[in-house]
């Protein structure tokens, strides 16, 4: 696992995709249906496709995002998750994705819902309010806290919906589903690696990926 | 008006009408061995296709695109027109180095049936009474069309093609194709265009053809026969139609409330506004190439129009188990097929699980934008028939 990940972040710097990427297409299964919900311009799509030999597809809300991916031939609709998951039958994918792209959703707990009735798995990602830069910056300055990743001000921000480790662990477990695995990335983008309790996780966790599944 | 235009109006006429029986395209024709199954009931025999092709059959025939034209086109896509003289209505899309690259891709453009370009539509000939049919022919639909291409692309030898591609009513054929011939459609592209054609368009349909029909000189659809012509009815249709092809915005920005080579009003009914003039003109120019009972029949097609009605209302279920991607585009400021509309067939084909793409284009030119200078929309059409293209081998 440890020695994976060294190659995968090595992957990361030559190809340049994020790592937090990389890490979710470890988490999918090479030849498998993925729907990746917040798909952007396709980059998870086209890594997916064309190093796990993936059938992916993607959903999107805004226009440049799909217009640009669909330009370069990659299968992306234009809509929104809070309402488009509804469309898709029961089980129609392997795995459904969620990249950096809860915490902007309407309804996070609908949308994690129907992620795991469209797939068999669902994987999320997200940035972790609970990580320690966070706090101590709402500590010190006593403002809404903003970050590299995350440079909005509260008033003006997609990012409606933040949420610690620790808050959508409980979240998985109000929806009944079950964690199979879940890492952590650091403030320098690598993983954190050790087995640690979940509340030191959302201490140095900056960015959280889980791997979900359907309990039954 | 001098002399000389209407000598010229004429013969542009006749040319026109002369294409109906000889056109200058390839024609195939279909005798008693192949009769054409009509969805009114009966067949249609004798019957013929004209159409253009553009590029090389690769040796594998496995780089045929099928472009399927809209209520007023034909098969000149990609060509000078023979009778306007005028480019192909689609050459902004089609051609070499092109969107759909005409150096790399075998282009197939064929007149719909019903229409009057040379594929057997009101203003043929036909056979039995050596007439033209006029109202005999059977009304068609936009299935029997499609069935009359699929006879087409077998006459071609071609197996399954790579891509079929249209906008407006040739986006209902490219899902009739999908629906009707899944297996023979690797890629469609459906533009600015709807599973069902809305009340709202049925009603201004029916409006352009109570103006044909109300016009003295239709004579019961046997206008050829006594040698009149609908003019001033097929005008006034195809001015209303127009504007529904416009947006609010765009026929405000290109002509406003300016006036027409005047000062002032002149209070009468003359054309005092640019847009009046451009009206005029469009209706004007539309009566000379196109033949008014083909416009009764084509609007008639795209009225009928309901792909769920043929699958129990569902939708869905006309795509179920399709293994043709598809690839959907409509432009925000169409109003004639919204987004909305495009979106209804994104969601079945969801449910259904085909692949799809869709993209919505920021434009205000209103529907006709699938036939304009629209870049995001040429460079989605690029990436989607490339990576076609690439799947089955063809690039």
């Amino acid at each position: 696992m440890a020695a994976r990940d060294l190659t995968m972040s090595e992957a990361a710097r030559v190809a340049g995709a994020r790592v937090d990427l990389l890490l979710i297409a470890e988490m999918v299964r090479p030849g498998s249906r993925v729907l990746d919900v917040g798909s952007g311009d396709g980059e998870l799509l086209e890594l997916l496709a064309t190093t796990r030999g993936c059938d992916a597809r993607g959903i999107e809300l805004s226009r440049e995002g799909v217009n640009a991916g669909v330009a370069r031939g990659l299968p992306i609709i234009q809509g929104d998750a809070d309402i488009d998951l509804a469309d898709y039958p029961d089980n129609s994918f392997d795995y459904v994705i969620l990249s950096q792209t809860i915490q902007a959703t309407r309804r996070p707990k609908w949308v994690l819902e129907q992620m795991l009735r469209v797939g068999s798995h669902a994987i999320v990602s997200f940035p972790n309010f609970g990580f320690w830069r966070m706090r101590l910056d709402l500590l010190v300055n006593g403002r809404m806290p903003s970050t590299e990743n995350l440079p909005y001000s509260w008033h003006d921000t997609p990012n409606i919906h933040f949420c610690t480790i620790r808050d959508f662990v409980a979240l998985v477990e109000e929806v009944g589903a079950r964690i199979d695995r879940a890492a952590a990335l650091n403030g320098y983008g690598h993983p954190v690696r050790v087995n640690l309790p979940w509340a030191v996780w959302n201490l140095l966790g900056e960015q959280a990926v889980f791997l979900l599944s359907r309990k039954g | 008006m001098s002399d000389n235009t209407v000598q010229r109006d004429l013969s542009a006429y006749e040319a026109a009408r002369a294409e109906a029986d000889h056109p200058h395209s390839a024609v195939v024709r279909f005798g008693a061995e192949a009769p054409l199954q009509l969805d009114a009931g009966g067949v249609l025999t004798p019957f013929q296709i004209a159409y253009q092709t553009y590029g090389t059959l690769n040796a594998a025939r496995s780089n045929a695109i099928l472009l399927c034209h809209a209520l007023s086109g034909d098969q000149h896509a990609a060509n000078v027109h023979p009778v306007t003289g005028k480019p192909g209505w689609w050459e902004t899309l089609v051609g070499p180095g092109k969107p759909i690259d005409t150096e790399r891709f075998f282009v197939i453009a064929s007149n719909v049936l019903g229409g009057c370009l040379g594929t057997t539509g009101p203003s043929s000939t036909n056979p039995s009474t050596g007439q033209p049919y006029g109202l005999d022919l059977p009304v068609v639909t936009i299935r029997d069309m499609v069935r009359a291409q699929a006879m087409l692309i077998d006459h071609l030898g071609i197996e399954k093609l790579l891509a079929v591609v249209g906008g407006s009513m040739g986006g209902m054929q490219v899902l009739q194709w999908a629906a009707s011939y899944p297996e023979r459609v690797f890629a469609a592209m459906p533009i600015a265009t709807a599973a069902r054609h809305s009340a709202q368009n049925i009603a201004f349909h029916e409006v352009g053809r109570q103006a044909v029909m109300a016009d003295p000189d239709w004579r019961g659809g046997r206008y050829l026969h006594e040698g009149t012509s609908p003019r001033r009815g097929l005008s006034v249709a195809r001015m209303a139609a127009h504007i529904t092809y416009m947006s609010d915005s765009s026929l405000h920005r290109k002509f406003g409330r300016r006036l027409q080579d005047r000062d002032g009003h002149t209070f009468s009914f003359d054309a005092d506004f640019q847009v009046e003039s451009y009206l005029r003109h469009q209706g004007e120019s539309f009566v000379d190439r196109f033949d008014a009972n083909s416009y009764l029949y084509v609007t008639r097609a795209m009225d009928y129009f309901d792909l769920a009605g043929e699958y129990e209302g569902v939708l869905a279920n006309a795509f179920k188990g399709v293994k043709t991607r598809f690839c959907l585009v409509s432009f925000t400021s169409d109003w004639l097929f919204t987004t909305a509309d495009s979106r209804a067939i994104v969601h079945a084909l969801n449910a259904s699980g085909a692949q799809v793409s869709f993209a919505e284009i920021e434009s205000d030119k209103g529907h006709d934008s699938f036939l304009l200078d629209e870049p995001e929309f040429f460079a989605i059409t690029r990436g989607f028939i490339d990576a076609a293209a690439r799947a089955v081998g063809a690039l």
